[in-house]
């Protein structure tokens, strides 16, 4: 019990936490700018490393002054970054077909992730050094203190986005867009901030999400990347265009990868933990085969 | 006084011409209705006020004042509102989150406004907090006409606002739309349902071909025999019209 717990559902809620706050990205490019941003991944790593040098600069090496001054810091650069990248390569292809859109994040990605590797290397790095703290519990619970404040964090941020779509005129609007961009035109809405919020939107929780990868893990260059299919499964399976259903679909992805090597059936892991990522493209395909508006009642592909 | 004018409009989608010269106008107080068969540009001379597709002739006067080829979204701000046939709710967001967006235009305190919509509609007000996409087609015509109304508009645009309702849930939009005019609000619709709206119009236009063919108060067109054959005879309303 104590082995589950500690070993497979906890790491499943980290990587699930992490996976919800990228996937809201994906969802809402998805829902309002219509087209699916492979570059996701990319706008993640790029945070990470803004965090990391920052982590440089200033010389801070634990973790409370990381997530609390650092992070909004980095999240805020990589913001900047994503606008402007809106502006000099999605905004002239705003009317174009989707293919074309998707095409050019793929584009972006490669040209994120190439400067990415010439800025700073592709040797792995690490945001938060030494060994850190851990928190027993109730004699049998075991995780460490970093985790307490990923969890948390994601929670906050998921809340942030539930306050800013349900309570504020731009929230509202975005759900209206991503509802119907036609109709949404049609009411006068200022398409162009809604978009602009977007991005903005989607590139903190990128960000965010990718410094709690890297404050769990390490940095590398492919890090993004390598998170942005199960990410995608996550916005899939929780409905396309529906945030509260990517944090949903986040959770039970990350936890469906970490409890696929758990040892159900005799004393070896029920699947090899390489094929983890398999999880997250096995949901994926069902979800498409067997619910394509995913749990949330999404869009249709 | 005028509202609202076309003058000798023509003009489509990309190469496709569908307008070849309509007129149209709407004065202050009056309900008028654009009827004519499938494909003779209903629709398409409304969407043409609303900036919807390049005219390459003509002009669109809004208060005497040219209007022609603006994009929808500052359509909006001169206070014209329209609402389409289909697509005109914002299907997940609730009823009262409709309304708002609605009001997306407005800087001025819409609160009481909302007010007023609910007045007009007793079942929004029991149903503000549901999902929009969750309701009646009925009701959800009339979050769909209480939305646009949040701006209080010059002048309301609807497209066939009756398509694919019941008969019953028609005559309530039709009594609906009387009670947004008597509230003083001009309306140009574009319908199916011809015979009902000429009805409770003050005006009708006919379209056919993308031009003008026969226009007049609604009665007259109600009793002219061409248009009665052509129009009132066919279709949905054969059974109600009989030998007109």
């Amino acid at each position: 019990m104590a082995e589950f717990i500690n070993f497979y559902l906890i790491p499943g809620l980290i990587l699930g936490s992490i996976y919800a706050l990228g996937a809201i990205g994906i969802t809402m490019t998805f829902g309002i700018l219509r087209f699916a941003n492979f570059a996701h991944g990319e706008t993640m790593t790029l945070g990470v490393y803004i965090a990391w040098s920052l982590v440089q600069l200033t010389g801070i090496k634990s973790l409370v002054p990381i997530l609390l001054v650092l992070m909004p810091v980095s999240m805020m650069l990589t913001i900047m970054i994503v606008l402007l990248i809106d502006k000099a390569f999605y905004k002239p292809l705003r009317a174009s077909p989707v293919i074309i859109l998707v095409i050019a994040s793929f584009g972006l990605m490669l040209m994120i992730r190439s400067v990415t590797q010439f800025s700073w290397g592709v040797q792995l790095k690490t945001i938060l050094p030494g060994i850190q703290p851990r928190i027993n519990l109730l004699d049998f619970l075991s995780f460490p203190l970093k985790h307490v404040f990923i969890v948390g964090g994601a929670l906050l941020l998921m809340y942030a986005v539930h306050h800013v779509l349900t309570y504020t005129k731009i929230g509202k609007a975005m759900r209206a867009m991503s509802d119907s961009p036609e109709l949404a035109r049609l009411t006068g809405i200022n398409t162009e901030n809604v978009v602009m919020a977007t991005w903005v939107m989607g590139a903190g929780l990128a960000c965010a999400a990718g410094v709690f990868l890297a404050v769990d893990t390490q940095v590398d260059t492919m890090m993004g990347f390598k998170i942005l299919l199960p990410m995608f499964a996550a916005a899939i399976l929780g409905g396309v265009g529906k945030p509260y259903g990517a944090m949903a679909g986040g959770l039970v992805i990350g936890v469906a990868e970490e409890l696929s090597s758990y040892h159900w059936i005799g004393d070896g892991p029920l699947l090899n933990p390489g094929y983890k990522q398999g999880i997250a493209f096995a949901i994926m395909i069902i979800i498409l085969l067997w619910r394509p508006t995913g749990l949330f009642k999404g869009k249709s592909f | 006084m005028r509202v609202l004018e076309l003058d000798n409009v023509v003009g489509g989608y990309g190469d496709t011409q569908i307008l070849h010269g309509v007129s149209m106008h709407v004065d202050a107080g009056e309900i008028v209705v654009i009827i004519g068969p499938n494909g003779a540009g209903k629709s398409t001379a409304m969407k043409a006020v609303f900036g919807l597709l390049k005219l390459t002739d003509g002009s669109v006067l809004l208060d005497g004042e040219a209007i022609t080829n603006t994009p929808p979204e500052k359509v909006v701000r001169h206070g014209v509102c329209y609402v389409p046939q289909t697509g005109n709710i914002f299907p997940s967001l609730t009823v009262e989150e409709n309304l708002e967006m609605g009001a997306y235009v407005r800087v001025d305190d819409f609160k009481p406004r909302l007010k007023e919509i609910y007045e007009m509609f007793p079942p929004l007000l029991e149903k503000r907090q549901q999902a929009a996409g969750t309701l009646s087609g009925g009701q959800r015509q009339m979050v769909a006409m209480g939305k646009a109304l949040m701006l209080e508009p010059k002048i309301l645009l609807l497209d066939e606002p009756t398509a694919g309702l019941s008969p019953k849930f028609r005559g309530e939009i039709f009594e609906t739309v009387k009670k947004i005019n008597r509230a003083g609000t001009p309306i140009l619709m574009v319908e199916q349902n011809a015979k009902q709206a000429l009805g409770i119009a003050n005006r009708g236009y006919v379209l056919v071909d993308g031009k003008n063919r026969f226009e007049g108060t609604g009665k007259e067109l109600l009793n002219d025999p061409e248009v009665a054959e052509m129009f009132l005879g066919g279709g949905k309303q054969s059974h109600k019209t009989g030998k007109a």
